[in-house]
């Protein structure tokens, strides 16, 4: 009588254990520890900005970032668009400055940790990025001429204080760059090559500031963060670390079927590069070829890292100088963004294609090809209770 | 006196009549009786229980078993033409994902001399995913003994990498593909 019963006791033993507790196997295990905020490594120094770290270069970054004075009309800062109490970004599906772009606002945390700026990627250092949208006729719409007058009468002294003296402006005319309106490129001609580099300088300097303070911003812990610490430690999940069984579904379906995680990668969740993902352009937007219209951007541009502006060695230039300049996989192709905080700011994709995450499974279930180059991604069968449970796994990851 | 008999006797069925014999033939017939239903139960849910094992270590496992199953990592090979013998590892040792790195790649020739002053072009990607390296990786040093610094590597994803090398030197052109699988 007694082998039946443990026979039956073993069975009940393996039934029950089958559909508990979350069970992982070892190599999702590893994957979800990999995804966990606690594996973000400590943020490197940036050596291309020797005021990267400086306490008082971060402040004057914040005032400026802030500052509605760095715009054309005194409307418009980067906070405009990056605001602060929504992730630093705007819930529009394109920004809105001075005029309205063809881009979404990409959210902040974490951002110093990227190798490329935009969503194409034609910026390669976080300050040579903040410079960007101030001359950008659709966003701040200066020029860098005002801006130095600007810097000069406004926070001279604080600027000096960081960025040593401010150089003579005496004969530098008030509205001048090579990027601006027909009449800002004359007055940039007319100026001699000292002059230019002198505001250059300060100009370069506006963006290290920015920077400095936009590398305080970094992403917090989640609903997920609490239950992969707690997977790994083997500790009982507590409170909401407590995943409900649709949302370890969806974290399976994350990390295996779906194949999300081999893009959204690592504990920001993007592997910081280009994928043409078939993403529909917006019909009514100028044509948009992503990222391999953004090399010759970068190169060209004169605060990239192998310009002059750069502090420290050029040896901190291995992004730009191993660039990949001209492949087919560039051809519309757009920055993985991170997804930590996405369930919370919609609309998605780099115009705002989509306006739920319901609509992004979809995309990515469906995975329809690209209108131009090929996409990378496959269809995928995913019923509707898997879309269902990925978009719950997301949530996770914004609350 | 409780004997080898005695329990059936005294305790169980003190007042039934009969031999020993009939006593314990019935009690066995019961007991027969009650195992068998008992039986017939647990091997229902045993093989029912059985089977959800198997299925649960059958779906458990596959995925990883397939992973195991990729292609061909070592690090050391035969160019494809049996012209050099061709060794690619990371020159930290570890593969790190998401960060620039660099690689030697050592050349040897069949005789096992040092391949110097090689022309090598570096081509690669995802077979799977349809794209390319992420990167440009260039050879940027000659390190002797026929050793190469390949630098401007990033595995940017985890998955199946393929690394092409077209090798040319005085002892002709060949190329050599390595696998990395993270």
């Amino acid at each position: 009588m007694k082998r039946p019963f443990c026979f039956l006791a073993l069975m009940v033993a393996v039934i029950l254990g089958g559909c508990g507790k979350p069970d992982f196997s070892d190599a999702e295990k590893k994957t979800i520890a990999s995804l966990a905020l606690n594996t973000l490594p400590l943020l490197k120094p940036d050596t291309t900005n020797r005021f990267a770290d400086v306490p008082a270069a971060a402040a004057l970054g914040s005032t400026l970032f802030f500052d509605l004075g760095m715009s054309r009309d005194g409307t418009v800062s980067c906070s405009t668009c990056h605001k602060i109490d929504r992730q630093f970004q705007d819930d529009l599906p394109q920004a809105v400055g001075v005029g309205r772009t063809n881009r979404r606002t990409m959210p902040l945390a974490g951002v110093a940790r990227d190798p490329w700026f935009f969503w194409d990627g034609r910026r390669d250092s976080l300050w040579a990025q903040a410079l960007t949208p101030l001359e950008n006729p659709l966003e701040q719409a200066g020029n860098r001429a005002t801006y130095a007058h600007y810097i000069k009468a406004r926070f001279g002294e604080r600027y000096e204080r960081i960025f040593g003296p401010l150089p003579d402006f005496s004969g530098v005319p008030l509205n001048a760059s090579p990027l601006g309106n027909e009449a800002e490129k004359a007055a940039w001609n007319t100026m001699n090559d000292a002059q230019r580099d002198a505001i250059n300088r300060v100009f370069a300097n506006i963006g290290k500031a920015i920077a400095a303070f936009e590398r305080s911003i970094e992403p917090s812990q989640s609903r997920f963060d609490r239950f992969a610490l707690d997977l790994a430690t083997g500790a009982e999940p507590k409170g909401d670390a407590v995943f409900t069984p649709e949302e370890i579904r969806g974290l399976k379906l994350f990390i295996g079927k779906a194949n999300c995680v081999t893009c959204h990668n690592g504990p920001r969740f993007t592997d910081s590069s280009f994928h043409n993902t078939g993403v529909p352009p917006v019909a009514d937007l100028p044509p948009d070829r992503g990222r391999i219209d953004a090399v010759a951007q970068v190169q060209a541009d004169p605060f990239n890292c192998f310009g002059a502006y750069r502090d420290g060695d050029v040896v901190a230039c291995g992004e730009l100088r191993f660039m990949v300049k001209d492949a087919p996989q560039l051809i519309r192709a757009y920055k993985t963004p991170s997804l930590r905080g996405a369930a919370t700011r919609p609309p998605y994709m780099h115009a705002g294609q989509f306006s739920s995450l319901d609509e992004v499974v979809a995309h990515y279930a469906k995975a329809a090809p690209s209108v131009e180059g090929v996409s990378e991604i496959h269809p995928l069968q995913l019923s509707d209770r898997e879309r269902a449970a990925l978009v719950a796994f997301l949530k996770t990851l914004a609350e | 006196m409780v004997g080898k008999t005695g329990f059936f006797s005294h305790s169980v069925f003190p007042q039934a009549g009969g031999t020993r014999s009939t006593r314990q033939s019935v009690i066995r017939r019961r007991g027969t009786g009650l195992a068998s239903i008992w039986r017939y139960l647990l091997a229902g849910l045993g093989l029912a229980a059985l089977l959800v094992g198997v299925l649960a270590v059958v779906y458990l496992t596959a995925p990883q078993s397939a992973q195991l199953a990729g292609p061909d990592v070592s690090r050391t090979k035969k160019t494809d033409n049996g012209l050099y013998m061709a060794s690619f590892v990371p020159e930290r040792g570890v593969v790190r994902q998401g960060e620039l790195e660099s690689w030697l790649l050592t050349l040897k020739t069949k005789t096992g001399a040092s391949v110097e002053r090689a022309a090598i072009a570096i081509s690669g990607g995802m077979p799977q995913h349809n794209h390319g390296l992420p990167t440009s990786p260039q050879v940027t040093d000659y390190l002797g003994e026929g050793r190469y610094r390949i630098e401007g590597l990033k595995f940017t994803m985890s998955g199946w990498w393929q690394l092409r090398f077209a090798i040319s030197s005085g002892a002709g052109s060949d190329t050599v593909l390595f696998n990395v699988v993270l």
